[in-house]
């Protein structure tokens, strides 16, 4: 790992300043993947800054709102009774990231601005038409994920919280990597005032996406069934050591049926 | 270069370290305590795993500059000064949790978090989905499991007489 210099800054607009005015300054929240980067040298950043000491992290209710602060961990997310009564399928979620060493420390702010194609929240975040909340503004997840690896985040942009709908029904269902326990393919279905959305993740090409076909046969019906025959298209789906794009494309049909059963039961 | 003041298995520290030195490095490198193994690099075997404030990181993916003023405890703080084990470490022995004991040390310090944070039980199952960011490649797991239901009561007792 190259060498840098450390600081944790205890005021929000400080970190914004640091990261905005220093090209090569990098955020580090949890560190699950950007300790692993650094050490692979995939990053050379001069200054890291610490958020921890920035106080973003919380989990509190404002009516039909969940908002949870960008530097909860992910354990701590799936530990809350609150969480766990405004959307179970949320705290499912974080429970199964990682490894419980990595829900101590990884958190949700990070996992979004890293947007990996394989990770867990963005495929919840989209699904349940979330607004992330940054430093200066606020993003719709329809506009927030633009590829892997890619967000609408601008450069020095921090998020701060994550505001999620509570919804009727949700659930998250993963096929995880034997060796990482990422999701191979992962699909959260919700059933939202909007309408039905179901997000998958782990197997698309330009990461998260929602599955429109699928949308729009369970606005008709929100069962399992209304899924059949609907196929998804295979040259969108992600090629890698770990699977095939046509084994990715029958697997995010088969989750996707599960989680629309565990949503409905 | 930061200096970091931190308490290691009981006894004041302080080191001088570089932004990049990960806890597992002052612990081995500075601090002496090569207790603590580093199997992958990866943050993905747990064999660094330490005590770190009441949580079991993994201290390969944690900067040693974050750890300014926490607690950690790592393998060699488990046995008392009179040799007794701790009781993880006497139902490892009894349960045969072990083979080459490589990822042994990390093994205990997740368990050993794990039984602490779980005063209300745990089954076997839990202890499976909890034991995942820990990989052994000699035993097959069933007696580490075992071993880490064993030492539950003995760690709970152990607790109440502590409280009381």
């Amino acid at each position: 790992m190259y060498d840098f210099q450390y600081v944790k800054p205890s005021a929000l607009e400080n970190a914004v300043k640091i990261l905005s005015d220093n090209d090569a300054a990098k955020a580090i929240a949890g560190g699950m993947t950007f300790i692993p980067v650094l050490k692979q040298r995939f990053s050379q950043p001069s200054v890291v800054v610490d958020l921890s000491g920035l106080g973003l992290s919380y989990i509190r209710r404002e009516g039909d709102t969940l908002v949870i602060g960008a530097m909860t961990p992910h354990g701590v997310v799936a530990a809350s009774p609150i969480v766990q009564q405004a959307i179970p399928a949320l705290a499912y979620l974080a429970g199964h990231i990682g490894d419980r060493q990595v829900r101590y420390r990884g958190t949700i702010g990070g996992s979004l601005a890293n947007n990996d194609p394989s990770a867990c929240y963005p495929s919840a975040v989209l699904a349940l038409d979330a607004t992330i909340r940054t430093d200066r503004r606020d993003i719709a997840a329809d506009d927030y994920f633009q590829g892997m690896f890619t967000t609408a985040l601008e450069p020095g942009e921090l998020v701060t919280e994550v505001r999620l709908p509570v919804v009727e029904r949700a659930a998250y269902v993963k096929f995880p990597s034997q060796a990482s326990r990422y999701a191979l393919v992962g699909v959260f279905a919700a059933k939202t005032a909007a309408g039905a959305r179901l997000a998958v993740t782990g197997a698309g090409q330009d990461g998260v996406f929602r599955h429109r076909a699928f949308e729009e046969a369970l606005e008709k019906s929100f069962s399992a069934s209304s899924l059949d025959g609907i196929d998804t298209p295979i040259d969108m789906m992600n090629t890698d050591i770990h699977a095939g794009a046509a084994y990715r494309a029958h697997l995010v049909s088969v989750i996707a049926r599960r989680a629309v059963d565990i949503a409905n039961a | 270069m930061p200096q970091i003041n931190l308490t290691v298995n009981g006894q004041s520290s302080s080191a001088e370290v570089e932004g990049r030195t990960l806890l597992v490095e002052l612990l081995r490198d500075k601090l002496g305590l090569t207790g603590t193994h580093v199997g992958c690099d990866t943050s993905q075997c747990g064999c660094c795993v330490v005590q770190l404030d009441g949580k079991s990181v993994k201290s390969c993916t944690f900067l040693a500059v974050q750890a300014d003023g926490a607690t950690v405890t790592t393998v060699e703080g488990l046995t008392a000064p009179d040799g007794t084990l701790h009781p993880m470490q006497e139902m490892f022995r009894k349960h045969h949790a072990l083979q080459c004991g490589y990822c042994t040390p990390g093994m205990m310090m997740s368990a050993i978090n794990l039984v602490e944070t779980h005063p209300d039980g745990l089954t076997a199952e839990q202890i499976r989905h909890a034991m995942e960011g820990n990989l052994c490649r000699c035993t097959g797991y069933h007696n580490i499991v075992r071993a880490i239901e064993a030492a539950w009561p003995l760690m709970q007792a152990g607790a109440a007489q502590t409280a009381t």
